[in-house]
């Protein structure tokens, strides 16, 4: 008996907390791997509409971005229409081409061919612009185009 | 002297410093979409030969106004109306002859399109289109001839077209890639995606 009465006195062990490091660790990785650092921070605004019948864009340094949007809401100073933003600025319509001729030229001359142009343009944009958009591309041959897209049902688009 | 030993570096505080890196990382975070509709623009317009005539029939008009109203055929429908609608137009096969379809299940209404290597998707929108309502429409276009194409595959190969083109792109396939490639061209022959999309129109629909 003398047995039982000692366990019984016996309080509860602490839990060992010596892993936690191990288990934050991993997250960290987790985290530090799938972390796509974003080479161009956003000036505009950039909320994209849903679509269901995409492909994946195959290769990072494959593609050009072009973003247009409402100027989000630290720069109000530049108006509310919607603008188009190259590398970190807003720029004209004009600029795209000698933009994306940059861009081109930048890139290796195996990959020139297969440059895909994507167009990051918020859901709000009137299509006057990124009709603008296209005849520019049009004009200088970059006729492959992506329009980025969030993955969903298109009826999400229509509320 | 007395030798001195090492002192043990204390490890608690590492926890912290992991769960400092950790939060940092948590918040930077921005999974980015890599995800869109692909799509390949016409050539400049003065290279496009502008003298080929398209039966009125073989036409298929969409039209998105100002108000972001979608009018097919200068009639208008709903958006989730507009797939069925270019299904129905597309897989039609009301040619006779030389240019009768033998695959198409559709109505075969000689007052619609041909051949679906005929029928062509005219897209105009107005400059005040919203662009959530162009994608819209573009999804739905696209999904019509996926479809389409969809159906043939399976009755051929066995095998959606959506599921031949992940293959194809995943590295990791362990088929004929050479093969694949042709199955899709294949397909994409019977199907064409005759997509044309005029300059945007500045005039009130």
């Amino acid at each position: 008996m003398s047995i039982f009465k000692k366990k019984q006195k016996a309080e509860l062990p602490a839990i060992s907390t010596a892993s936690l490091p191990d288990i934050v660790f991993m997250l960290l990785f987790f985290f530090m791997v799938a972390t796509v650092m974003r080479n161009d921070t956003l000036i505009v605004k950039n909320e994209l509409p849903y679509a269901d019948q995409i492909e994946k864009l195959d290769r990072k340094n494959m593609v050009i971005h072009i973003y247009a949007g409402k100027p989000s809401s630290r720069y109000k100073n530049v108006g509310t229409e919607a603008k188009i933003q190259l590398n970190d600025k807003f720029a004209p319509i004009q600029e795209i081409k000698s933009f994306v001729l940059e861009e081109i030229k930048s890139k290796p001359e195996e990959l020139r061919p297969f440059l895909t142009t994507a167009l990051k343009v918020d859901k709000d944009t009137k299509m006057g612009l990124v009709g603008d958009i296209k005849k520019e591309l049009r004009a200088i041959h970059m006729l492959k185009i992506n329009y980025t897209t969030k993955t969903g049902q298109v009826s999400n688009n229509l509320q | 002297m007395a030798r001195r030993l090492a002192p043990e570096v204390n490890a608690g505080s590492m926890a912290d410093i992991a769960f400092l890196l950790l939060i940092f990382f948590l918040v930077s975070t921005t999974i980015e979409t890599d995800y869109g509709i692909s799509r390949k623009l016409p050539p400049p317009p003065d290279e496009v030969k502008s003298d080929i005539i398209v039966k009125e029939k073989n036409l298929f008009r969409v039209e998105l106004n100002q108000a972001n109203e979608l009018f097919v055929e200068k009639k208008p429908l709903r958006f989730e109306e507009l797939k069925a609608a270019a299904i129905a137009f597309l897989d039609n096969g009301g040619g006779l002859e030389k240019e009768h379809c033998g695959y198409c299940q559709g109505a075969r209404d000689p007052k619609s399109s041909d051949n679906p290597n005929k029928a062509i998707i005219s897209l105009i929108n107005s400059r005040e289109t919203n662009y959530e309502t162009y994608i819209t429409v573009q999804n739905e276009l696209i999904s019509a001839y996926n479809e389409l194409r969809n159906r043939e595959a399976l009755r051929i190969y066995g095998i959606s077209f959506t599921e031949m083109q992940v293959q194809l792109k995943d590295a990791n396939h362990s088929g004929d890639k050479k093969k694949l490639r042709e199955r899709i061209k294949e397909i994409q022959l019977l199907y064409p995606e005759k997509l044309s999309e005029a300059e945007p129109v500045t005039a009130e629909l």
